[in-house]
């Protein structure tokens, strides 16, 4: 996906005809829309007219009871007007509503089922983007753009075949200012839509710079780099600032010009009609109404120019709004998963697996390993080993580019997504937490648990201590990502989160590298009690985490080095003997 | 006091920033009025030429109309473009020194501010309520005058016509106001409530795009779905209450105005027959309420605009009307970061968070130079005693002192010169490897190779040097959202290094180490030994390994110091700390006798 400086063309048919897709289940809705739309564009027309009528007409006669006529016709034509605005702006405002809402659960549910490459590729903020303004101008779209445009042109037309109506050589005369408007009209969308590229792309510098630096203002703070931070914001702010201001002569040419050919065209008619008037083939009626008409003439045109600019900015995010949906979704179920007659017992191969996260940057290579139900399976190795990716793939966060991961004896891409990572509770070294409580962080979305069973897997992890002591308990908020919480707590409050879930096997992600051996201790023995019969599989730098495991895999450089028990490896005085004693040797 | 009670000191607020550019504000006050005064002729042109139709005119004469209309438009164009360029510009500047000062601002807030504060509904804030303030500022600014003054001339004029038509003409106004005021008030609130759900649209995605791997791995796809949906509808539903008002608002607006036109177009034909205006004084009359159409809708939206920008001026003060808690004292004590000794000295300090105890009682003090290592159970306040130095947490006035100084005395900027602090949970910005490390301003400031210089150096003393093989620019590298991904390791080893180069004369590591192997830590420690010298340091950490070598050991236990000594009196006393060691020692005895 790119970056939210793309801009797409001005007008993409099929774009269009993709968004009007979104209008597809509210289509009666914008039919009434735009029934109102056109009729109201046919009353616009009346008002003219009925003045031609009483200057040439009532006036001339002193007919005052015609004149009481002309002013009911009046307000009815006013009294339809005020419905059908109303009609259709609230349809088409509710119609627009009603498909961010779908955009937005659309996207939202694409968003839920990418694979983590997509993530690594995309960062979160232009994620965000996508989701909230992207689809916020494409309301506009609907409620201010398109239709209003339809209006318009109706409108235009009108007015163009009601002055043929009237007096045709007259309209002809004054539609020789046409072209002028389409040269102005051109040269305005050629440059605004440059102008518009720049300016987009220094708001999503801005944006990147805003969300990077509030997020790591501790660090600013304390390495004292806000008056460094502050001139470069102030480089872009000013750089986009600027962009801004060379927009603004565009927009600052273009009105005037536009007003100035209506200018143009009063000044025709008021000469070639006057002449005309004065021949006596024309009434002055109708001079007055064609200097109305014209006058109407041109709020549209400039009103259409700045649709123009919804437009553009509609198309933009559209554009990627449709790439973002468009992401094939590089980890799915198969579309028929193997059918399981028992729940998997986690009995965990991999089978000759090559892994690389970018090209033939190999991060595992040739790893073969076998876990039987109920064992527990230690991972070693130094960072960048490719401990981690293991676990990444055994979820099937990514999928493999050699080899075969099994479970139960299926590759694990034959099997449903669900249903395989329904087998893992996962414990990450970086806990994540979402806004709500504590209780509801053991929890998940997962209703099924009470609270109960919340309480006791806090109970078994010892994480009950510190939750009890907070005011509120379980139910005592948990402010964004948790940081009112320690490391340890949040570790802790994750185990919990893992132990409720109950699943059958256990993955370990450095879990226990930021709890102190204290705490380490109650854990392990909480683990001890949760791994009773459970495949385990931990990934750790501290030995002490897995030297009881049954079977130890030495991982260096992405290839499995030592691989046996605690013992075992000790005896072979290679990599996890080194790094056995690095650990241990020094306190005795 | 909510701004809608007290709009107008809100936004008295703003006008520092309009005087800022007070001069190009004149000048564009000035195209206004000239635009105005420039457009209002024409309709009188027009009176003219149609009076003089009805009774005969020459041909040239009618040339000379038509030129005039033409003439007119020429003049008011080149001021209509001065007005848009001078006008809005000064909005885009008036943005710009909003944004920069917000930032400005927000750089002075104190780390809880942050932590209790969601990233999303900040940026929301130095974003899209900026905008609406800048609508405000600018365009609306704009529109009102113009609008303020058509509206005040084409009525002297149309008096000048007809007073009693203008009576007629003007029925409709005071409807019109009380209209704006009515559903202007209401589209406020409602506009505010839309956009604080938009702050909770985007908080709760936010959380959800950010922790993508918990989500697919407790297979929390579909309820995070559900909690999207419900802020979602919940958007919608403030939304809808909005149109309803403004789908009323506006047609009930072009009625009003029509029925202007209606009452001008009956009882002014009325008046043309009894022969008391002419038929060019009518149609100069109608072009009159035309124009005055466009300055009634447009207030409407100028309102609208008002509004939206008042409700985001009101949340933009929300944030620079918060105090910076943490902020240099109003006497700063000189001291010269370089020269500080780093003699650190505790004295009764006792801090709470929302009435727990976080630590109690600490006293302690280090000379110059030792190494001091802090352990102790997880909340027991060794990253709350360490916070506090560099006063990203602030200590009570008369606790921590740094060679005899209240942290609270010195400036800031020399306080967090003289320490620097590599944290458990580095954070590192989207740029190069290098630009991460040579972070502290005056070492990003050096020339491009004694920074390299510098950054290679610290670089090689946390170890990072051994990476440079995976970075493939070397220290040029990009790492975060556009760059390779760092491991946890590679991530608090670069923050170390950001700490290192800066040379501080007292250094603090927080854990910084969990998540480096234990061999690279080991050649880590090994060389930390060379850079201790002479420097305070204080380290926290939960392996033995690691503090062992410490000058002095202080144990932690419920916010109090339980223990302190050398590893060696301390394993002797056998309390807290020998029970740590010998749980450590006794797996290693254990394994030994297996082997």
């Amino acid at each position: 996906m790119q970056d939210d400086d793309v801009i797409g063309k001005a007008y993409d048919s099929r774009l269009m005809r993709r968004l009007l897709g979104y209008l597809r289940p509210y289509w009666r809705s914008a039919l009434v829309a735009l029934a109102a739309i056109i009729t109201h564009s046919v009353l616009q027309l009346a008002p003219p007219y009925l003045i031609k009528l009483v200057i040439d007409t009532y006036i001339p006669a002193g007919d005052l009871r015609g004149l009481v006529n002309v002013a009911w016709v009046y307000l009815a034509v006013l009294a339809g007007s005020f419905a059908l605005e109303f009609v259709q702006t609230w349809l088409m405002q509710l119609t627009g509503q009603r498909i961010m809402y779908d955009l937005r659960m659309q996207l939202y549910a694409h968003l839920q089922r990418l694979d983590l490459r997509f993530y690594d590729r995309n960062p979160v903020g232009r994620l965000m983007t996508r989701v909230t303004s992207d689809v916020d101008v494409l309301n506009d779209l609907f409620t201010a753009g398109v239709v209003a445009v339809f209006g318009d042109i109706f409108t235009l037309a009108g007015i163009m075949i009601v002055m043929l109506g009237m007096d045709w050589r007259l309209a002809l005369a004054s539609f020789v200012v046409l072209p002028l408007i389409a040269v102005v009209t051109q040269w305005f969308r050629s440059n605004v839509r440059e102008s518009y590229r720049t300016v987009r792309a220094w708001i999503a510098r801005i944006n990147t710079f805003l969300q990077e630096n509030l997020t790591g203002m501790a660090t600013v703070q304390l390495f004292r780099r806000e008056g460094r931070n502050a001139a470069r914001f102030d480089e872009i702010n000013a750089a986009h600032r600027d962009a801004n201001i060379d927009s603004i002569f565009y927009y600052a040419v273009f009105y005037p010009a536009i007003e100035l050919v209506g200018a143009l065209a009063a000044s025709i008619i008021i000469w070639v009609g006057g002449l005309n008037v004065l021949d006596g083939t024309l009434t002055l009626g109708v001079l007055v109404a064609f200097l109305q008409y014209s006058a109407r003439f041109y709020r549209p045109i400039s009103d259409m120019s700045e649709k123009f600019n919804v437009l553009q900015s509609a198309m933009a995010s559209s554009e990627r709004i449709f790439t973002l949906l468009d992401t094939p979704v590089a980890v799915a179920s198969p579309s028929s998963p193997v059918a399981l007659d028992r729940p998997l017992q986690g009995h965990i191969v991999f089978d000759h697996v090559w892994f690389a996260y970018q090209n033939e940057d190999w991060v595992l290579r040739d790893v073969s390993f076998e876990v039987q139900p109920g064992q527990r399976l230690g991972l070693v190795g130094a960072t960048g080993s490719g401990k981690t990716t293991i676990i990444s793939l055994l979820l099937r966060f990514y999928d493999i580019e050699r080899g075969r991961i099994l479970v139960d004896g299926i590759d694990i891409r034959e099997l449903d997504l669900a249903t395989l990572r329904g087998l893992f509770g996962l414990v990450l070294q970086d806990v994540h937490l979402f806004s709500g409580t504590l209780g509801g962080n053991i929890r998940l979305g997962h209703e099924g648990l009470d609270d109960l069973a919340v309480r006791r897997a806090a109970e078994a992890v010892a994480a009950s201590g510190f939750i009890e002591d907070l005011p509120g308990g379980y139910d005592a908020p948990v402010a964004e990502r948790g940081a009112t919480l320690s490391t340890g707590q949040k570790q802790l409050l994750s185990f919990a989160r893992a132990l409720a879930f109950n699943r059958r096997v256990l993955v370990l992600d450095e879990a226990t590298s930021s709890i102190d051996t204290e705490t380490e201790t109650t854990i392990r023995q909480a683990l001890e009690v949760l791994m009773q019969g459970r495949t385990t599989i931990a990934v750790a730098h501290r030995l002490s985490t897995i030297q009881d495991m049954d079977r130890i895999l030495v991982l260096h450089k992405g290839v499995v080095r030592e691989s046996g028990s605690h013992q075992s490896l000790l005896a072979e005085r290679g990599i996890y003997y080194r790094l056995y004693q690095l650990q241990f040797q020094r306190s005795a | 006091m909510s701004s809608l009670e007290r709009p107008a000191s809100t936004v008295r607020r703003l006008l520092p920033y309009f005087h800022r550019h007070r001069r190009p504000l004149a000048l564009g006050f000035g195209c206004i009025l000239a635009t105005t005064a420039i457009q209002l002729l024409s309709p009188w042109v027009l009176k003219f030429a149609v009076d003089d139709l009805t009774s005969g005119v020459t041909r040239a004469k009618l040339l000379y109309y038509a030129a005039a209309l033409f003439g007119i438009a020429m003049v008011g164009g080149a001021f209509r473009f001065l007005m848009r360029r001078v006008v809005i510009g000064v909005s885009r500047h008036m943005e710009y020194d909003l944004r920069n000062d917000l930032l400005r601002h927000l750089q002075r807030l104190p780390p809880a501010f942050y932590q209790e504060r969601r990233i999303g509904d900040l940026m929301s804030r130095a974003t899209n309520d900026l905008n609406a303030v800048r609508m405000m500022a600018g365009p609306s600014v704009m529109y009102a005058t113009q609008t303020t003054l058509v509206f005040v001339v084409a009525i002297i004029l149309m008096v000048s016509i007809d007073p009693w038509l203008t009576l007629v003409a003007l029925v409709p106004l005071p409807f019109v106001s009380v209209s704006v005021k009515v559903f202007g008030s209401a589209i406020h609130r409602r506009f505010e409530r839309i956009q604080e759900q938009l702050s909770e649209l985007s908080a709760v995605a936010q959380e959800n795009l950010s922790g993508v791997r918990v989500v697919r791995a407790y297979g929390q796809e579909q309820a995070e779905l559900g909690k999207f949906r419900v802020a979602n509808q919940e958007y919608i539903a403030r939304n809808r209450s909005l149109i309803r008002l403004q789908g009323g608002f506006y047609p009930s607006l072009t009625l009003l105005l029509g029925v202007g036109a209606l009452l001008v177009l009956w009882q002014g034909s009325r008046e043309v027959v009894a022969g008391r205006i002419t038929v060019g004084e009518l149609v100069a009359f109608n072009a009159y309420l035309l124009m005055l159409s466009w300055p009634m809708i447009a207030f409407g939206w100028v309102t609208n605009m008002l509004q939206r920008g008042t409700a985001s001026w009101k949340r933009m003060l929300e944030l620079l009307d918060v105090p910076p808690a943490i902020a240099d004292p109003a006497v700063p004590v000189p001291l010269d970061p370089l020269t500080i000794a780093g003699r650190l000295e505790f004295r009764h300090l006792t801090f709470a968070f929302g009435g727990r105890p976080v630590l109690r009682d600490i006293d302690l003090i280090v000379e110059p130079g030792q190494t001091v290592a802090i352990v102790g159970a997880t909340g027991s306040g060794k990253t709350t005693l360490l916070s506090v130095l560099p006063r990203l947490i602030d200590p009570p006035a008369g606790t921590v002192y740094i060679d005899g100084v209240d942290v609270r005395d010195l400036p800031l900027a020399t306080l967090r010169a003289a320490v620097a602090m590599a944290p458990q949970e580095p954070f590192l910005f989207s740029d190069t490897v290098e630009a991460n490390i040579a972070f502290a301003p005056e070492i990003a400031a050096l020339p491009a190779a004694a920074r390299r210089q510098a950054v290679e150096q610290a670089a090689g003393l946390a170890r990072l040097d051994k990476d440079l093989g995976d970075f493939t620019n070397g220290y040029d590298t990009l790492v975060g959202e556009r760059g390779i991904t760092l491991s946890g390791g590679q991530k608090q080893r670069t923050s170390l290094a950001r700490a290192l180069v800066t040379e501080p004369r007292v250094l603090i590591l927080d854990d910084a180490l969990s998540a480096v192997d234990t061999y690279t830590e080991d050649e880590i420690l090994h060389r930390l030994r060379e850079v201790r010298r002479g420097r305070t340091c204080l380290i926290v950490s939960h392996r033995v390994s690691t503090v062992r070598d410490a000058d002095f050991i202080v144990v932690l236990d419920d916010g109090r110091i339980a223990e302190r000594g050398t590893h060696a009196a301390l394993v002797k006393q056998g309390g807290l700390y020998a029970e740590l060691h010998r749980r450590q020692l006794l797996e290693d005895e254990l394994s030994a006798i297996g082997d």
